[in-house]
């Protein structure tokens, strides 16, 4: 069987936010770019995502993260991933996220987060060089 | 006349703009708004042929109230300046209001944090990691009484930005007016309580439309009885120009929720000039200089005469278009920070020239974090220096009578009537959210713009153009990390001294009022009185009404 090449990213929105501007711009840019994409819809807690990721057998999942709460949703996805065995899956994201915290969410294994001003542009070449398909 | 000019105009064109071009061509092809509205070179008496001052613009204080809604407009009184804040607990942002206070501010503006808009209390699951976070943590009367402490409330009027559970948030105020020993009809302020904009643009939603309509008329009709100087709902567009829309999307989607609450409030049985004096509406003020002030003035004619003509009402006070502004959020750059005040005195000049009613002015840390103390006090002094140094507050509507103003001001109209009317063609703003239309075109207007920003097609000043390399970051609020173990073990302490079979009685009589017809008001007032947090009186409605989830469009 010959493999899908296109690599299919997860757009998620985690937590209580319903500020899905940034969500929905860089779903449409990363389509455009010819990735595979599903969004989650709202209000989805990290359970949700991690089970929408493999259920979706995504490549890599994308948060957009608004409310300040990045600091419990971005490693509570990461954990529950690795609780999975699907830690192959990459985390990124982007949201209004202080340098300091940016350092730290590296630290636990968030592999890139956009802050403000990011051009979609950046970001869709970023996931080209930086994601690779989880299926072998 | 207008021959004349036009004549003139022409012969302009040939004998003096064209040699001039021809020596130096303009510096774009074609100009437009932010919004993509075209802007032409010049314009002339000839532009304002069709417009009749009398049945147009009027004068100040009169139908259609184009000129802005009093007579003496800020020559009496200054517009309210009216800071939006919040965060932590309750403590906290007491804190900070008293601050506020104390440095000239007019009216408090309650920011709540996540789990209050959607209905959690601070104890629950779907609330890690939120607990005060974007506002002020409120789970049962007890966070109200400690928020309000010292703050009289009959002195004060107080804004809060909530939607869903709006009447719970609503009925513990005036459970601590009560206690402050206010009689209600003292009391005065605003509740957002517009679910309309929340599925358009906003999304904290917890119940579907319909049911959550009912909570609204509802509290329409308990506060006119009994709450007479209650604004019950802000029509809102700021959240919609905040999720990307265009001005004229936030004008016409605006007016058009508007219109769906005047609807269901007659369909509840009400005279429009029962409730309608009481709607109120909040507009952002972005970047656009002149489109903004155009499009506040062609927002107080539509209202006018929509309420005048379509719903026949007779009080002029129904068809006063009172609004409260801020700033543009989404104009804010995390890059050179600073530039974020000029952007804000711009925005708040164009809300003061449109003449709002009141005005948030946003700090310039605001991307980055919550806003310092230092940051919100600049952020109040621009209005401050707009009012007492520049001005613009000694004469009404300076722009009356700009052959450009008035003509964008037609201009919004006309696009706006038309986006309204394609509504209606819908079956109304509920059919039209239902089918996915004021979301969709919302989200074509914000991916464009962004394009446009990729493209250099449009500029912001740190972003895509004067961009500096090595920027040295600004200091920031830090929030106390423990805000949420303070918080949970408040309310766990007050739910554990509660008398629980009053929490149970007043409960089970919200269910049966929820279920049947009775306003459902005086039965949540009941229940925060009885301290039932707002989480347990939330899971009535949620079992009564059910919830409402998106469509996953993109």
């Amino acid at each position: 069987m010959p493999r899908n090449k296109t690599l299919r990213i997860l757009v998620a929105k985690p937590g209580l936010d319903g500020h899905d501007r940034g969500a929905k711009v860089v779903a449409r840019a990363l389509r455009d770019a010819g990735f595979e994409v599903v969004y989650t819809g709202l209000h989805q807690t990290p359970k949700m995502i991690v089970n929408a990721a493999i259920d979706e057998d995504v490549d890599a999942v994308s948060l957009s993260v608004l409310s300040g709460a990045h600091m419990y949703l971005f490693p509570e996805v990461i954990k529950l991933l690795r609780d999975q065995g699907a830690s192959d899956i990459k985390v990124f994201g982007g949201g209004i996220i202080p340098d300091e915290d940016i350092k730290e969410l590296e630290k636990q294994g968030v592999a890139k987060i956009f802050t403000p001003g990011a051009t979609l542009e950046s970001i869709t070449t970023w996931v080209h060089e930086n994601i690779t398909s989880t299926k072998g | 006349m207008s021959k004349d000019v036009r004549d003139a105009f022409h012969r302009w064109e040939q004998e003096v703009l064209a040699p001039a071009l021809s020596k130096k061509p303009e510096r774009e092809q074609e100009f437009s708004t932010i919004s993509n509205h075209p802007i032409e070179r010049l314009y002339t008496p000839a532009d304002v042929e069709g417009l009749d001052y009398q049945r147009d613009l009027g004068m100040p204080g009169e139908y259609p109230y184009t000129r802005g809604i009093h007579p003496t407009m800020y020559r009496g009184k200054l517009w309210t300046m009216r800071q939006f804040a919040g965060f932590g607990t309750a403590k906290d942002s007491n804190k900070r209001y008293h601050y506020l206070l104390s440095q000239g501010q007019t009216g408090l503006s309650v920011a709540f944090h996540m789990p209050t808009i959607m209905g959690y209390d601070s104890d629950h699951d779907r609330s890690r990691g939120e607990v005060g976070k974007t506002g002020v943590s409120i789970d049962t009367l007890d966070d109200m009484e400690t928020l309000f402490q010292g703050i009289p409330l009959d002195k004060v009027t107080t804004s809060m930005t909530i939607n869903a559970p709006a009447t719970i948030l609503f009925s513990m105020y005036l459970a601590v007016a009560k206690k402050q020993g206010v009689s209600w009809d003292h009391v005065g302020g605003t509740t957002q309580n517009d679910i309309l904009k929340e599925y358009i643009a906003q999304k904290s939603w917890i119940y579907p439309p319909k049911p959550s309509m009912r909570l609204i008329t509802d509290m329409m009709a308990f506060a006119s009885q009994h709450v007479p100087r209650w604004n019950t709902i802000s029509i809102s567009g700021y959240h919609i120009r905040e999720a990307g829309s265009t001005a004229v999307q936030e004008l016409a989607f605006t007016l058009a929720d508007g219109i769906g609450y005047v609807q269901a409030g007659i369909e509840a049985g009400m005279d429009v000039d029962e409730f309608a004096p009481r709607l109120s509406f909040f507009f952002n003020a972005h970047n656009d200089f002149f489109e903004e002030i155009a499009k506040y003035r062609a927002a107080r004619r539509i209202w006018a005469r929509t309420m005048k003509e379509r719903f026949g009402a007779k009080n002029p006070k129904s068809m006063m278009c009172r609004f409260h502004t801020q700033t543009a959020g989404c104009s804010l750059t995390a890059q050179q920070p600073y530039n974020n005040i000029v952007r804000t005195s711009i925005q708040a000049l164009a809300a003061v020239l449109g003449g709002t009613q009141s005005l948030h002015t946003n700090s310039l840390d605001e991307t980055l974090a919550l806003p310092t103390e230092e940051a919100v006090t600049i952020a109040l002094r621009t209005q401050q220096i707009i009012a007492q140094e520049s001005g613009v507050a000694a004469t009404i509507d300076p722009f009356g009578g700009s052959y450009f103003v008035e003509k964008l001001t037609s201009e919004m109209e006309e696009k706006a009537l038309r986006y309204i009317q394609q509504i209606e063609d819908m079956g109304g703003i509920i059919e039209a959210i239902e089918k996915g239309f004021p979301q969709k075109e919302i989200g074509n207007a914000a991916y464009l713009y962004q394009k446009q920003l990729e493209s250099n097609e449009k500029i912001i000043v740190g972003i895509n153009e004067y961009v500096e390399t090595d920027e040295q970051p600004i200091p920031t609020m830090q929030l106390d990390p423990e805000v949420e173990r303070i918080q949970i073990e408040n309310v766990r302490r007050v739910k554990a001294k509660r008398d629980m079979a009053q929490v149970q009685k007043t409960l089970q009589t919200l269910e049966q009022a929820a279920r049947g017809k009775d306003n459902v008001m005086p039965y949540i007032i009941d229940a925060v009185q009885s301290y039932a947090s707002l989480g347990e009186i939330c899971d009535v409605f949620r079992e009564v009404f059910g919830e409402y989830h998106d469509p996953k469009w993109l």
